[in-house]
């Protein structure tokens, strides 16, 4: 999906990074204005482990200037071409989140410009803060409809310094591993840590020469589902041979064990809404990230406490011009 | 009183003066005064509560324990007072996915002492971790020497189940990942009871660590010691925990506990790092070394789990300890970038010295979290003036040095009106707007957090004795 050129100057606004996440949430209005962030590093101090980037910056180029110093910031967005206001207004967190968090958990303070032109600040630098109300949190997630992001202070981690993936039937006992995947064939587990605990964990694994990769396709979601329903909800998703002859098109998926994340991808619009009711079925819900139909926008389910998050739209954003036509208001692309 | 009584159950609510004097101030300094107080037993007893509240045009204070250091639960505009402690039941617990569903007035300790047989414990621990409540953690965002690595409160909170303060009820984030629409549950967690009140608490749990160790360090000088801290960050360690104690702290909980901490010290680090067997010999390794080339005169990991019991046992007691000094003391809570920790504290020593008081200094040092104490005896004549001022002088160097007011303790009442020296106006007013969203009438916690005049050319509308 493209948005059509700004010819008419439109009251929306649209705002832009590297369009990896682009259909997340669903396309903006036509004709949106569409503005982008600042780039680059603006403050770094390794020794206190935190960076301020312009939120136009990737994440390839944040990764970069960290790793010279060994240290991360584990966003690990699908698409290293991400910028770092993409990844935190769409709030999709990596396979790494089981050890690391989500992303919301790594962002300090954020800089943002409300829907009524206000440059607000939140959170503040330092690794641990509760001044005031948490508007990084909010921000993270919030697609761009509560304000367009200009900088963005992270916390850093030491880099591990071995990081190896295992297959093998028991990822289970491993401890505290960094991400656990299921793709209903094997399942893998991400070890981190020095050269003799990932050796000594993966005693009795198979190390894998490649990371797993998520499934791709032109019709892409994310499935969330308490953690506890994850194995449960990937299994339905695999056709059984009966189904095979009228069912629609197959559904690949790869589930974050521990986490309650389904990556889904298939090859028609129908199978991805096939992923949806699953997901439904299982108490959860599915997030669109790619293809699909307009249908398919919102999360299926009603929004929960809508009334509440419209109030909290309409307080930062009050004419509402931010993103309109995205989530997480809209429960149906309209 | 009648209706209060009829929502939470007879002796379960009072307006009697003794009852309202206890309720009337947490563990800070600030005194408000409680028109009622009363005692839930449930969910939907505190929502009744609340809307009881409303009906009469009372704003309602949310409570548990009362350990908050910033009077973030002191009764302000003549309230209800909710408090929380009769719901201290640990619901469920799934080991399977490291969840567990709290009631609000659960203590945080008695938590991770019911799960400790599954091998789970809950990671935030606040130093009143004995006494302080889960909800009252999810007010203040509480924080702890072990959320250096682990993260505050906020992190451990997968969803709240709230009365908002329209007395409805709501659930705010979920079991699953990434509740659909925006955060509130991340809003709520460390509004201070500005939003609502939570009723039931899904928790996050932390896996035991295989291997722990626990060492600590000895240095001639607080520069040494904070050199090694910020050494330690900057050599790629990240401990689980990493405190710090000066010499004044440390000669009184040696005479409070005897925890082996050397009296001749004029600083000590209590450093913990956890997990893998490799990775915890590795830091001891790394610490050791930098500790040894900021000159210090021991190093000692703890031998065995008695010790480190003792260790920790030390520092926890160390506000307890105080009291063989001077009768009061004054506690701050502010954060500077680990690499000003040095600087800070020498700034801290002047301001207290120029007041002529007395400081000493328990701190998280590791997150660069200050807790400057300033010890007292409140009989002396003016003693207060000097002391806030000196309070405020070190709040305004740890703002110069890039840090922020509160790391863990939050705003409540005590830190409300500095605000301002670290938010813009928009930047008060964007949070005054979601405080809005929440509560339009200002009936929940009111005046606190936010100073009076934060919404911008709004006044006229603010209801009386609730922001002006």
């Amino acid at each position: 999906m493209t948005t059509p050129p700004d010819t008419n100057r439109a009251l929306d606004i649209a705002p832009v990074g590297a369009r990896t996440h682009w259909e997340v949430g669903g396309p903006p209005v036509a004709g949106a204005t569409e503005v982008r962030a600042p780039v680059g590093v603006l403050a770094y101090e390794p020794a206190d482990m935190t960076i301020t980037v312009g939120a136009g910056t990737t994440f390839d180029e944040l990764d970069r200037v960290l790793a010279e110093q060994g240290q991360q910031c584990a966003l690990d967005p699908r698409s290293r071409a991400a910028t770092v206001g993409g990844i935190l207004a769409c709030g999709l967190s990596g396979p790494r989140r089981l050890r690391h968090g989500p992303v919301r958990d790594h962002v300090l303070e954020v800089r943002f410009e409300t829907g009524d032109g206000r440059l607000v600040k939140g959170g503040g630098p330092t690794v641990k803060n509760v001044t005031g109300y948490d508007l990084p949190r909010l921000f993270v997630g919030s697609l761009g409809t509560i304000g367009v992001l200009h900088q963005a202070t992270l916390r850093c981690r030491p880099r591990p310094v071995r990081s190896q993936w295992f297959t093998g039937v028991d990822t289970a006992r491993a401890f505290r591993p960094a991400a656990r995947l299921w793709d209903g064939r094997r399942e893998a587990v991400l070890l981190e840590g020095v050269d003799v605990d990932v050796e000594a964990e993966g005693r009795g694994l198979a190390a894998l020469a490649a990371p797993p990769r998520f499934p791709d396709g032109p019709h892409r979601g994310r499935i969330s589902v308490a953690p506890g329903a994850v194995r449960a909800c990937a299994a339905a998703l695999t056709r059984t041979p009966s189904e095979s002859a009228s069912a629609p098109g197959e559904v690949r998926w790869c589930a974050e064990l521990g986490v309650g994340t389904i990556h889904v991808a298939a090859d028609d619009a129908a199978a991805l809404a096939r992923a949806r009711s699953v997901a439904h079925a299982h108490g959860g819900w599915m997030l669109r990230e790619a293809g699909g139909s307009a249908a398919d926008d919102g999360y299926g389910c009603a929004l929960p406490n809508a009334a509440l998050m419209r109030r909290v739209k309409d307080a930062f954003d009050p004419a509402g011009k931010l993103n309109r036509g995205r989530l997480p208001l809209g429960a149906v692309h309209a | 009183m009648t209706d209060l009584r009829a929502c939470v159950g007879e002796g379960r609510a009072s307006d009697e003066p003794l009852e309202l004097a206890l309720y009337a101030r947490d563990a800070g300094v600030a005194v408000g005064r409680a028109d009622a107080v009363c005692f839930p037993g449930s969910g939907a007893e505190i929502a009744a509560a609340v809307r009881v509240a409303r009906r009469h045009g009372r704003p309602f204070v949310a409570r548990g324990s009362g350990t908050g250091l910033a009077g973030g639960s002191t009764p302000l505009g003549d309230p209800v007072v909710i408090v929380t402690t009769q719901m201290n039941r640990v619901l469920e617990v799934d080991a399977q996915t490291c969840v567990a569903w709290v009631e609000p007035g659960v203590l945080n300790l008695d938590l991770s002492r019911e799960v400790a047989p599954l091998g789970l414990h809950y990671a935030p621990d606040p130093s009143s971790q004995q006494a302080c409540t889960i909800g009252g953690n999810v007010g203040t965002n509480a924080g702890g020497p072990h959320c250096l690595s682990e993260g505050v409160t906020s992190a451990h909170i997968l969803a709240v189940d709230v009365v908002l303060p329209d007395g409805t009820e709501a659930r705010l984030g979920s079991l699953a990942p990434d509740a659909p629409g925006y955060d509130l549950r991340g809003c709520f967690v460390g509004s201070e009871g500005t939003m609502g009140i939570a009723t039931r608490i899904a928790v996050r749990l932390t896996p035991d660590p295989p291997c722990v160790a626990t060492i600590l360090c000895a240095f001639d000088s607080v520069e040494a010691a904070a050199a090694t801290v910020s050494g330690v960050i900057a050599a790629g360690v990240l401990p689980a925990a990493l405190e710090m104690m000066d010499a004044r702290i440390t000669q009184a909980v040696e005479d409070f506990v005897g925890a082996g901490y050397p009296r001749d010290a004029q600083a000590v680090l209590l450093v913990e790092v956890d997990g893998l067997e490799g990775g915890v010999a590795t830091q001891v390794d790394a610490i050791s070394s930098v500790a040894r080339t900021n000159g210090a005169t021991l190093v000692r990991v703890a031998a065995d789990d008695a010790e480190r019991a003792l260790l920790w046992k030390g520092r926890k007691s160390a506000f307890g300890a105080i009291a063989r000094i001077a009768p009061d003391y004054y506690l701050h809570d502010a954060v500077v970038p680990r690499t000003k920790l040095v600087d800070v504290l020498r700034r801290v020593y002047e301001i207290a010295d120029a007041h002529e008081l007395i400081v000493m200094n328990v701190f998280h040092a590791g997150d660069g979290n200050l807790h400057p104490l300033l010890v007292f005896d409140r009989r002396e004549p003016g003693i207060w003036d000097r002391v806030y001022a000196a309070g405020t002088e070190i709040l305004d160097a740890c703002l110069d040095a890039g840090g922020v007011l509160t790391g863990e303790h939050g705003v409540g009442i005590e830190k409300r009106d500095l605000m301002a020296r670290m938010f813009s106006v928009d930047d008060l007013d964007a949070q005054a707007r979601l405080r809005d969203a929440f509560d339009p009438d200002g009936a929940a916690n009111p005046q606190k957090v936010l100073p009076s005049g934060s919404r911008c050319g709004e006044l006229q509308r603010v209801p009386d004795g609730t922001w002006i």
